[in-house]
């Protein structure tokens, strides 16, 4: 059972005059008043009980001279979503009004797209830039904003056949021109005084006397950007009273590239490998993320054999992901090495099976719209089956035994950073951590994609939502994974691995899509518009770690600094995704 | 009692030391080597892997399954008189789907008839820029183009391929991908043979 594409409620009746609904061919949901965005968002959490905003994005329709930042509203009780939109001229500035009030998890993803769209989030408190840096001049996913080795709007570009001759991009000097700053801004002279709004965004407390006279003052600390615990380049800044955190800024977007657009400029085919490096360690579930999307926008079905062989990837993804998390984690803590390597171990082996079906361990760009790329090869799915009904099982035994006791371990993660369930619905918390909280909210059975409904398993839940449980969750999902492995090896059919025709060129008709999966790290969702041409008219990426990083500050707070290396690894934050 | 459960994950780590001789016994015991063959390679990347798991590289070297992909390169065939035919008839798809664009093809033009002759004047791939993604030779109509098994490619220059440094003899192929290469081969003549009976047919039915 597929749930309906939106869920069945009727704004416009609550909201007449207000909100109509979307028409447009391919368009679902609702067009609020820009005035009323405020009013109509309080209801739809309130009176329709959509607690989770999952995702905030914006579209610009240059054409129509229209900017439009759409919404993704979903229960956490299950079931489909609630679309709605607001659309502002075109003119800067372009103003619409913030959702931090209701979903505070719209933080980050209201700054991205003012950062990337230059939409000003009237009552958003800390408006600045998040991806780009400070002195970047203008907002780069605006249709008419170029980049300096801009060649063409969209591949493929014409310079390479029939008359191709081979030149270097850094040939065409793109510093000369196409490159700009903003106004009075001098590279030559740029000292790193914008990060003032950084530091003035942290809370702090003013001199304080401690019995009588002695007089203390809070300290900034920035941790990173390059740091062992930030598993990549992530910068946080932090302001201390002694060992505990009173504020907290992550500062990101040291790995950007603008994924987003790159998608545009690529077909839709194109994008495929490019979703491989967004979170590296999982390129299958990425794969499918996509896919899945696409398909949604094409109207096509999915081959049976390939819809089993896309949850075996997953799953197997799911796992490995898991196990390395618990060695991160370790290695975080201080465990130098020796967890992390029994993990790698096992991951290599699951590695070895993406190897032998896709030609890759780790970019393996396996999937194509309707299928997947090739078959499993027999030796290959015995080896599958080898690994799921003896290794695994026994290896995650293993190793809980090896951890779980630990008394330092214990000591460092129980009780630490608690999470409430009702903080984390309100962060847009997904994944793992949301489930550490007690709320058993996974898209495999909230919002079944694929195949997972004839699949017989357990939503993996824990009740206190500190690092314990976080800890303990992984060994329960990487069980939970291997019960869906066993039943999907045992039933998988013999028959044709894609529903398609191979075709480099693929039709998509006009109209949007918004796929989402539950990905190792949490909802994994892609937002596609499509205007009926070869290449993505919309690509967006919401990734997991991006919106869970969102929860870090409330987190912290009162807490000691040397946990918040823990509350890094916890959230299992991987860069190539959250930076895109 | 407290420092029982180091105690217990020590035991794991314990026994992992252990097994690696255990496992090196037991190959002695029956007169096989477990390093560098690859028999031994093979058994330590497979489920049944116990004790040491590295490989050491460069002495040992992980064998490659055939679907492993790194750049491509055009294959040719071996002509009556040892001429390299390239298979590639520079229609240009593997450049239209390439998702970097790393791929550049001059065709060339018949100077007697201007017509465009299927045959690559120059073809390039920059070798910094692909992303090994396996696109173009997945989409090629001529399995002309075709992901190598190579990845020994480290240089001080960049890597910018022309048409000379691309191409590899079909026999390459073959060694590399043998499953693959069978299945395109027999594809290919079942082709032929389908033509073949077609124009025999045509003829029969003129005469």
């Amino acid at each position: 059972m597929v749930t309906p594409l939106t869920a069945t409620v009727d704004l416009v009746v609550r909201f007449p005059g207000i909100v109509t609904a979307d028409v447009r061919p391919g368009y679902i949901g609702f067009i609020i008043n820009k005035e009323n965005l405020v009013e109509v968002a309080t209801a739809i959490r309130d009176e329709f009980g959509f607690d989770l905003l999952t995702a905030v994005t914006a579209v610009d329709y240059i054409a129509e001279n229209k900017m439009e930042v759409v919404y993704h509203a979903y229960k956490t009780t299950g079931g489909a979503g609630l679309v709605f939109r607001v659309q502002a001229e075109r003119v800067d500035p372009i103003e619409v009004p913030s959702l931090i009030e209701i979903w505070p998890g719209v933080d980050f993803q209201e700054r991205e797209a003012w950062d990337l769209y230059g939409i000003k989030f009237t009552g958003h408190p800390d408006l600045r830039r998040i991806l780009m840096w400070e002195g970047f001049e203008g907002h780069p996913l605006r249709k008419d904003w170029k980049e300096p080795f801009f060649e063409e709007e969209t591949k493929p570009f014409k310079s390479r056949w029939p008359d191709g001759q081979h030149t270097f991009a850094e040939n065409k000097n793109p510093f000369r021109d196409n490159l700009n700053f903003p106004k009075d801004f001098d590279p030559e002279k740029y000292v790193v005084d914008k990060e003032e709004d950084l530091y003035a965004s942290l809370e702090r407390y003013t001199t304080k006397d401690v019995e009588g006279n002695m007089k203390t003052d809070h300290i900034v600390v920035n941790l990173g950007p390059h740091h062992p615990s930030t598993h990549g380049v992530l910068r946080v800044a932090v302001t201390m009273d002694g060992e505990t955190i009173i504020g907290l800024k992550p500062v990101m977007g040291y790995l950007h590239r603008n994924h987003d657009k790159i998608g545009e400029r690529n077909t839709y085919l194109q994008n495929i490998p490019y979703t491989d490096r967004l979170d590296y360690f999982n390129s299958m579930s990425n794969n499918f993320g996509y896919c899945t999307t696409v398909e949604k926008l094409m109207k096509i079905p999915v081959a049976e054999r390939a819809e089993y062989i896309r949850v075996i990837m997953a799953e197997l993804s799911r796992i490995q992901n898991h196990l390395i998390f618990i060695g991160m984690l370790m290695n975080d803590l201080g465990t130098m090495y020796t967890p992390s390597l029994y993990a790698f171990e096992e991951r290599e082996l699951i590695l070895d099976i993406f190897e032998a079906v896709s030609g890759a361990r780790m970019m393996c760009n396996y999937f194509r719209f309707g299928g997947v790329v090739r078959d499993i090869p027999d030796d290959v799915l015995q080896k599958i089956k080898g690994l799921v009904s003896e290794r695994l099982p026994a290896k995650t035994d293993e190793m809980e035994r090896f951890l779980n006791e630990n008394e330092i371990l214990v000591a460092r993660l129980k009780g630490i950073h608690v999470l409430n369930a009702e903080d984390a619905i309100k962060y847009s918390v997904t994944g793992p951590v949301l489930r550490a909280t007690g709320v058993p909210y996974d898209l495999r059975r909230a919002d079944p994609y694929s195949i997972y409904d004839r699949f017989d398993f357990d939503v993996a839940v824990r009740q206190n939502g500190d690092m314990m449980d976080n800890y303990l969750i992984r060994f329960d999902e990487i069980r939970q994974s291997l019960r869906i492995l066993e039943q999907a090896l045992k039933q998988i059919p013999q028959g044709p691995i894609n529903s398609q025709k191979a075709a480099y060129q693929v039709r998509v008709p006009a109209g949007e899509a918004y796929g989402r999966i539950e990905s190792p790290k949490g909802e994994l969702a892609f937002y596609v518009v499509s205007n009926g041409k070869p290449n993505p008219y919309r690509y967006h990426v919401r990734p997991a770690s991006f919106v869970n990083l969102t929860a870090v500050e409330s987190m912290c707070r009162g807490t000691k600094i040397a946990d918040f290396v823990a509350l890094l690894a916890m959230l299992d934050i991987v860069m190539g995704e959250l930076d895109r | 009692m407290y420092g029982k459960g180091i105690l217990k994950g020590l035991s794991v780590t314990w026994k992992r030391f252990w097994d690696t001789y255990t496992e090196d016994i037991s190959w002695m015991m029956r007169g096989k080597k477990r390093y560098n063959t690859d028999e031994g390679i093979r058994h330590r990347s497979s489920k049944d892997t116990k004790g040491i798991f590295t490989v050491q590289y460069p002495e040992e070297q992980l064998i490659v399954p055939e679907e492993f992909r790194y750049v491509p390169f055009l294959v040719y065939d071996e002509g009556a008189d040892g001429k390299k035919e390239v298979r590639c008839t520079s229609c240009g798809i593997c450049a239209k789907v390439c998702p970097p664009q790393c791929i550049w093809i001059v065709r060339s033009n018949d100077p007697a008839t201007g017509r465009p002759v299927p045959v690559p004047t120059d073809f390039y791939i920059d070798m910094d820029i692909c992303m090994n993604c396996g696109f173009c030779s997945e989409y090629c109509p001529f399995d002309a183009i075709k992901m190598d098994h190579d990845f020994d490619i480290a240089s001080y220059q960049r890597n910018v391929y022309n048409l000379e440094k691309l191409m590899k003899p079909a026999a390459y192929y073959a060694d590399i991908r043998p499953e693959n290469y069978t299945r395109e081969e027999e594809a290919r003549k079942a082709k032929e043979a389908a033509k073949a009976a077609k124009a025999e047919a045509s003829a029969a039915a003129a005469a």
